[in-house]
């Protein structure tokens, strides 16, 4: 139980009338990568905007049940609070076009208006990008725009954005599925990195990657949490014959 | 983890600002509410005073006010009829103008001509057109225009006022033609090109394409710019209010002078001495501010089916 | 068979000559009437003529200062009423596009956008003239406000509607409350576009005559003042012009030139703003 930093309890999400997350129950341990996999449209993306509160954004989202971050309801907490305190990368790299590589790390603070130092700051950012990999290719250019920098370099700059912040906990979207082979590597090699400091949830839709990065693997269909196991135990012997049609590719 | 001084701070310092964020959150978007809520206000309140303000009119006229042939506010007479035909006749002939103008525009910077300096010079002199304003236009046609429409004036053989329903109608089709050419050029432009490629495969020449391809499937929307242009028409005010004369007899030819509905209160508003005429001068805005409501709501709804085919 | 392709292209010929004659041909009153009011009022521009205020009947000269000043202080009223108002439900419009109130305040855009100006300057009246009992700038920047309006509307929301979502996710990601991923990212991300819209909807007002006929109604002296009447520069240009005096006309000429030049400036700024926003899209 200390152990634990995330926990789903009976969680629910629906669009509207449509039942899209059913029923989930989970829970994910401190310093663990874990894979949260599933054919599209099974709700793994709307499960994991459920974490930080951003899937009641859409208009008529709405959820039911619990989820327990370090023990307490986040639908109980403060929604701002609860998305600064967790991190989370998009599927797209979006940084800021209008702030300098430099201004989107410390979005999170510029933006919410916390006065941190000059000093402060600029350790902020190269402790970020030096975690995110990315302090040795823009450290001469921190002043251009987030913008001018490649795919794979974007979104890592997201992911030290992300890291600016301080999270635990921070939830990746599907954060390959738009960048090149190159890219993906150098993203997916972050993750082996980040492992010791925070906690990683990712969405994807690849289980080659899922097989490559995480300890633990989720498996979504329909809605349903099917199976959660050890992404070994779950690729070589899957206890549901849902995961086993899955993984062996008889459905998409 | 980083070697921000106190460790807390960040934690608490996130806790307190979101909480007070949070009331913040609440009020923007009460204000985002309260703005758009105004605005519906502002429309009502509109429709409001001019029903309220020109209920006397329309209690003691009736319906027959608008075809009443006489306006003579010393005897307290008011029919509104020569100016709904001051109206109509200055819009319909501007307009009757203004559409080859607009349609060869429109198909020429749609079709022919998209790109290019050219193309774009064109362009900005149609958007240099609207962006004049009409007072510019109503002292020119006074100083510029009037006189030419005199000599015409005497060529045919009728009295030579200059002014009238001709020379107010022939700067309102200038004013108008923007309004027609720049929504018909976007439309132009979003002809699919594999409908005007099927039909250049067939051996079509351009205006075969452009009278059985592109004509057919932008009629709709033509006809919108058609009424936008309309609506622009009927409501201009003071370009028309400085060339047609401003009497109030019912126009017979178009050399005759005349007045328009938005003339009649542009020039005798500040000069209504007493309520029922007053309101009768609003109970014409109310009609003009119904028929340009109209016809601007149809001309958009049409334009909404068109782009969402 | 050759001779009737012969014929087709003939025709197709004519057509083109015929539709590039009648889309050339609308130039020429641009041009003559441009031509003629920077001949006529270009050569009245003079530092008298632009702090003078306007000589009496039988005397030369004077100036427009008037009619500068009332411009300016009116329009500058108009926008700080039209802009935040125009942004807050532009920028509802484009966050809550499905919503009643955005059915219905969308609709209520298009029919502003297609109401006469005489009618905004009627109605404006029995709002402000007769409650205050006196004609007055104020009036006359609500009236301009008014007309403003559709147009900062649409082109905040048409803007704002441009800006992928993922921009708006990643700042609520980060903890960001809603009204500052507003006003601190989506804002200033379409920031350009908004800005163009303002200066094409000022560049729509400046030149308007209709609406402050009977609300800021016109005054002889240099003032400041919201509550008492004020000059303008499109309603001294009719008063002057539709005057029997050739001294006025002049001062009229030179209006419509300093007017024609603010309308022209505007249009200019907001072609440089909506060309350079393209290009960093």
């Amino acid at each position: 139980m200390e152990n634990t930093i995330v926990k789903a309890e009976n969680y629910n999400s629906y669009f509207g009338d449509n039942h899209v997350v059913k029923d989930v129950n989970i829970s994910i341990n401190k310093h663990e990568v874990i894979a949260v996999m599933g054919p599209s449209g099974c709700g793994k993306t709307t499960f994991l905007r459920g974490i930080n509160r951003m899937h009641e954004l859409i208009p008529g989202a709405t959820s039911t049940g619990k989820i327990l971050l370090d023990g307490e309801n986040v639908y109980d907490m403060n929604a701002i609070y609860v998305r600064a305190k967790i991190g989370m990368v998009f599927q797209r790299p979006n940084p800021f076009p209008n702030l300098s590589i430099y201004e989107n790390v410390v979005a999170g603070y510029l933006l919410n208006g916390i006065k941190v130092s000059k000093a402060d700051k600029d350790v902020i950012v190269e402790k970020s990008l030096t975690s995110a990999a990315l302090w040795k290719e823009v450290k001469d250019s921190l002043h251009k725009k987030g913008t001018f920098l490649s795919g794979g370099q974007q979104q890592r700059l997201c992911i030290a954005r992300a890291i600016a912040m301080q999270p635990e906990l921070i939830l990746f979207d599907e954060p390959t599925s738009a960048l090149d082979p190159i890219s993906t590597s150098s993203v997916e090699a972050l993750f082996h990195e980040l492992k010791a400091n925070y906690t990683l949830i990712i969405v994807t839709h690849n289980m080659q990657q899922a097989a490559r990065v995480s300890d633990r693997t989720a498996f979504f269909y329909m809605g349903e949490l099917v199976e959660f196991d050890d992404t070994k135990q779950m690729f070589t012997n899957p206890s549901d014959q849902r995961t086993q049609n899955y993984i062996t590719g008889r459905f998409s | 983890m980083f070697c921000i001084r106190n460790p807390k701070f960040v934690e608490n310092k996130r806790l307190q600002l979101s909480n007070s964020q949070l009331k913040w959150e609440v009020l923007f978007k009460r204000i985002l509410i309260a703005m758009s809520i105004l605005l519906v206000l502002i429309i009502l309140g509109v429709l409001t005073t001019l029903i309220i303000e020109s209920m006397p009119s329309i209690k003691a006229l009736g319906v027959g006010y608008l075809w009443g042939k006489v306006w003579d506010p010393v005897q307290n007479i008011y029919g509104a009829y020569p100016f709904l035909i001051g109206t109509l006749l200055t819009s319909f002939i501007a307009l009757i103008i203004s559409v080859p103008f607009s349609y060869a525009i429109a198909i020429y910077l749609g079709e022919y001509n998209p790109k290019g300096w050219l193309s774009d010079l064109l362009k900005n002199t149609i958007e240099l057109i609207a962006a004049v304003p009409s007072i510019i236009y109503g002292f020119w046609g006074l100083f510029v225009l009037i006189p030419l429409v005199r000599e015409l004036e005497i060529k045919f053989h009728v009295l030579p006022y200059g002014y009238g329903i001709l020379t107010a109608s022939l700067i309102l089709a200038i004013m108008i033609i923007p309004y027609g050419a720049s929504l018909g050029i976007s439309l132009i432009r979003m002809v699919p090109s594999p409908l005007k490629e099927g039909a250049y495969a067939l051996g079509a020449t351009r205006f075969e394409v452009i009278r059985s391809v592109i004509m057919p499937y932008t009629r709709s929307g033509l006809f919108a710019g058609v009424l936008l242009s309309l609506g622009r028409a009927l409501g201009e005010t003071m370009a028309v209010t400085m060339l047609i004369g401003n009497t109030t007899t019912i126009p017979t030819s178009i050399f005759a002078t005349g007045n328009t509905m938005a003339s009649v209160i542009a020039n005798e508003f500040t000069e209504a001495d007493h309520t029922e005429y007053l309101s009768a001068l609003i109970e014409l805005g109310l009609v003009l501010f119904f028929v340009t409501v109209v016809i601007n709501l149809i001309g958009k709804r049409i334009i909404t089916r068109f782009t969402n085919n | 068979m050759e001779a009737r392709i012969g014929m087709r292209n003939i025709k197709s010929n004519i057509f083109k000559g015929i539709i590039v004659f009648f889309a050339f041909l609308i130039t020429v009153p641009l041009i003559i009437i441009l031509l003629y009011i920077i001949k006529q009022g270009a050569g009245q521009v003079n530092w008298k003529f632009l702090t003078g205020v306007p000589a009496p009947v039988g005397e030369t000269g004077g100036g427009i200062a008037n009619a500068l000043v009332g411009s300016f202080v009116m329009v500058l009223t108009a926008s700080i009423v039209a802009i935040p108002v125009g942004m807050a439900a532009g920028i509802y419009l484009s966050e809550n596009p499905r919503t009643k109130l955005a059915y219905y305040s969308s609709l209520c855009v298009d029919i502003l956008q297609g109401v006469p100006s005489i009618v905004v300057g009627i109605v404006v009246y029995f709002w402000l003239v007769k409650p205050l009992g006196t004609f007055s700038a104020l009036s006359g920047s609500i009236a301009l406000a008014i007309m403003m309006l559709p147009i900062v509307i649409r082109s905040t929301e048409q803007t704002l509607k441009l800006l992928p979502d993922s921009l708006k996710e990643a700042a609520l990601s980060l903890g960001v409350p809603y009204h500052r991923v507003i006003l601190k990212v989506t804002v200033p991300c379409g920031f350009a576009g908004i800005l163009s819209g303002i200066t094409l909807s000022i560049a729509r007002v400046i030149g308007e005559t209709a609406p402050l006929l009977f609300t800021a109604f016109g005054s002889p002296f240099v003032s400041a003042a919201l509550g008492k009447p004020m000059e303008s520069l499109p309603h001294l240009i009719f008063t002057y012009a539709t005057s029997p005096y050739e001294d006025w006309h002049n001062l009229a000429w030179g209006a419509s030139f300093i007017l024609l030049m603010f309308v022209l400036t505007l249009n200019i700024i907001t072609k440089v703003i909506t060309r350079k926003w393209k290009i960093q899209l």
